[in-house]
């Protein structure tokens, strides 16, 4: 008991961050109209791809010698900056469309 | 100094987050919402490769990770910029899929380096050198990360039909032993001496696997959105597991802004279609009532049929026509035939508008995009709501392979299975003409009255070839 309520007093600026987001994201999300909903997921998709930063500490720290470590790293890496990269291109594309015709 | 900066830099990255998610949900905003998220993002990666330092040692292997980075944008952009627009959905699982690998990675690889930096003590127990809060970051990022793997790339082939439905009795059991058998893997994780626990971790990601093939076999191709969204939001938990193991804010605020977000997206998803999500992951609807409904199917009533000739007369002669665009559209790709139809018909002084069921075509709002691609003004789409008022004011509704949205047993028939469903109350326009390439029922599986309606006529035939036929005589009148 003691180990866990510890444990939440250590880290409890991660765990307001998170309730916090959690509300944010709802709340940002909660008016949008439902035309915008396949372009909205598809951004969505794109900024969770902020994971490639964890792939690239990962691949960093990886000994030049390990190579076990190095190709999990660089594998990270790459899937990462796909789904980074694909999904902002992707949503723009979707997005393109939506400009006002003059 | 530093890492000061880097610090400015996820508090930036943070912020671009929520801005762009924000101006993403508004249209006229939207682009450059997602251009300033990408941007932020940039700052994240650049700043974390020049920047990140761990106990005053920089980050090393500089050229594996801008091999890494060099090849996944070339690949992200080539494929993003190809692919059709009809098959948007399947890219953005596939996207999400390599984000839940990545998290799995990342867990994995994190887990080896505790191993390698202990193994020279393999007699310590595991449980002595990490804490429970870091493991179960590390544990959870690597199950999530998995489910979410393997469940895009099958709900990819689902929705492009190179995986087929499957289930079998009792799956929800073995679905719930099974992810019984991950927790229990992970517990024994913990339990165990560095030396043993190589095998267990690998039991967590084989297990974990299984239960991902499993979630999603049963889950019919018609409800692959509300998966994918799912996903989607499993994703970005995966993601903030890392944030909390490197203590790495942007990571974290990103991660948990797109779980929030894309459960309750999930969540809209649903509720458009009048489902509980439970109901949509067991994936019984329409189980019981198929085979009811192939009984009905004989027993179905009388339709009329229209020729392609009559149907362009009755809507070069009407003051307002409305078309329904469904999932036979955008089947048939057919966008751009409809968007010249109702120039034609613009021309000739009929007003033409759309109504856009929320759930129409594959994806809520991939109808929207669609006719966008086409060109069609953005003003002419109209939402359900609006769509149902102006419905008594017009003359002519023209269906373009859509059945369960526009159902009508939706509002009148308790017994049915998708009764308190909003459909589109086309039945309230004079005429009302369907296109579709059968009598078939849609995809709940239900007989839909409206095509026996004596104010209904039916226009069977594919919806591309159709509306080219209907522009030639349109065109012709």
């Amino acid at each position: 008991m003691e180990n866990i309520l510890s444990w939440i007093s250590l880290n409890q600026q991660v765990i307001y961050i998170v309730i916090l987001m959690i509300f944010v994201g709802i709340e940002v999300i909660g008016r949008v109209p439902s035309v915008l909903h396949t372009p909205l997921m598809s951004g969505a998709n794109a900024i969770h791809g902020v994971v490639v930063i964890g792939a690239i500490i990962v691949m960093g720290k990886a000994e030049p010698n390990d190579y076990l470590a190095l190709a999990m790293g660089f594998l990270a890496v790459i899937l990462g900056t796909l789904n980074v990269v694909g999904g902002f291109v992707v949503t723009d594309r979707m997005l393109e469309m939506f400009k006002k015709k003059k | 100094m530093s890492e000061y900066i880097l610090t400015l830099c996820y508090l930036v990255a943070s912020v671009t987050f929520i801005l762009g998610l924000k101006m993403l949900a508004n249209p006229a905003s939207a682009r450059k919402g997602n251009l300033i998220a990408a941007a932020g993002m940039a700052l994240a990666i650049f700043g974390t490769i020049f920047l990140y330092q761990e106990e005053g040692f920089k980050l090393g292997n500089y050229a594996w990770i801008f091999g890494g980075l060099l090849i996944g944008t070339i690949a992200g952009a080539v494929s993003a910029k190809k692919v059709k627009m009809t098959a948007m959905p399947e890219m953005v699982s596939i996207f999400n899929g390599m984000g839940g690998a990545c998290a799995a990675l990342i867990s994995a690889a994190e887990f080896y380096h505790i191993y390698e930096a202990h193994k020279a003590t393999p007699e310590i127990a595991f449980a002595d050198i990490v804490s429970v809060g870091t493991y179960i970051t590390i544990a959870a990022g690597a199950i999530i990360g998995t489910i979410s793997y393997i469940g895009s790339i099958l709900a990819w082939g689902k929705l492009n039909g190179r995986v087929k439905d499957y289930s079998f009795k009792g799956q929800h059991i073995v679905n719930l032993v099974i992810l019984a058998l991950v927790i229990a893997c992970a517990i024994w994780v913990y339990q165990s001496t560095i030396a043993d626990i190589y095998i267990p971790f690998l039991l967590i990601g084989f297990f974990a696997f299984i239960y991902g093939v499993l979630f999603v076999m049963p889950i019919g191709g018609a409800d692959m959105p509300v998966v994918i969204s799912l996903l989607n939001s499993f994703t970005g938990v995966a993601a903030a597991c890392g944030g909390f193991l490197y203590n790495n804010k942007a990571m974290l605020t990103g991660g948990i802004l797109v779980g929030a977000a894309g459960t309750l997206l999930t969540i809209l998803m649903c509720k458009a279609m009048n489902r509980s999500l439970l109901n949509v992951l067991i994936g019984s609807f329409g189980g019981g009532n198929k085979a009811a409904a192939s009984v009905e199917v004989s027993a179905q009533g009388h339709y009329k049929e229209i020729s392609l000739a009559d149907a362009a007369m009755v809507m070069s002669y009407a003051n307002k026509v409305m078309i329904v665009p469904g999932y036979g559209l955008a089947v048939a790709q057919a966008q751009h035939i409809c968007h010249e139809l109702e120039e034609i018909l613009n021309d000739k002084g009929v007003e033409v508008n759309y109504a856009i069921h929320p759930v129409a075509g594959r994806m809520p709002g991939h109808m929207n995009v669609l006719l966008a691609e086409a060109d069609v003004s953005y003003d002419k789409l109209m939402e359900m709501e609006t769509a149902n008022d102006v419905f008594k004011t017009t003359d002519v509704v023209l269906i373009l392979g859509a059945n369960d949205v526009v159902n009508p047993a939706a509002k009148n028939d308790p017994a049915s299975p998708i009764y308190g469903m909003p459909i589109l109350e086309v039945e309230l326009s004079k005429t009302v003409i369907v296109n579709k390439r059968s009598m078939k029922p849609g995809y709940a599986g239900i007989e839909n009255d409206l095509f026996f309606q004596p104010k209904t006529s039916m226009l069977f035939g594919d919806a591309k070839k159709v509306l080219q036929d209907l522009c030639a005589e349109v065109k012709a009148i």
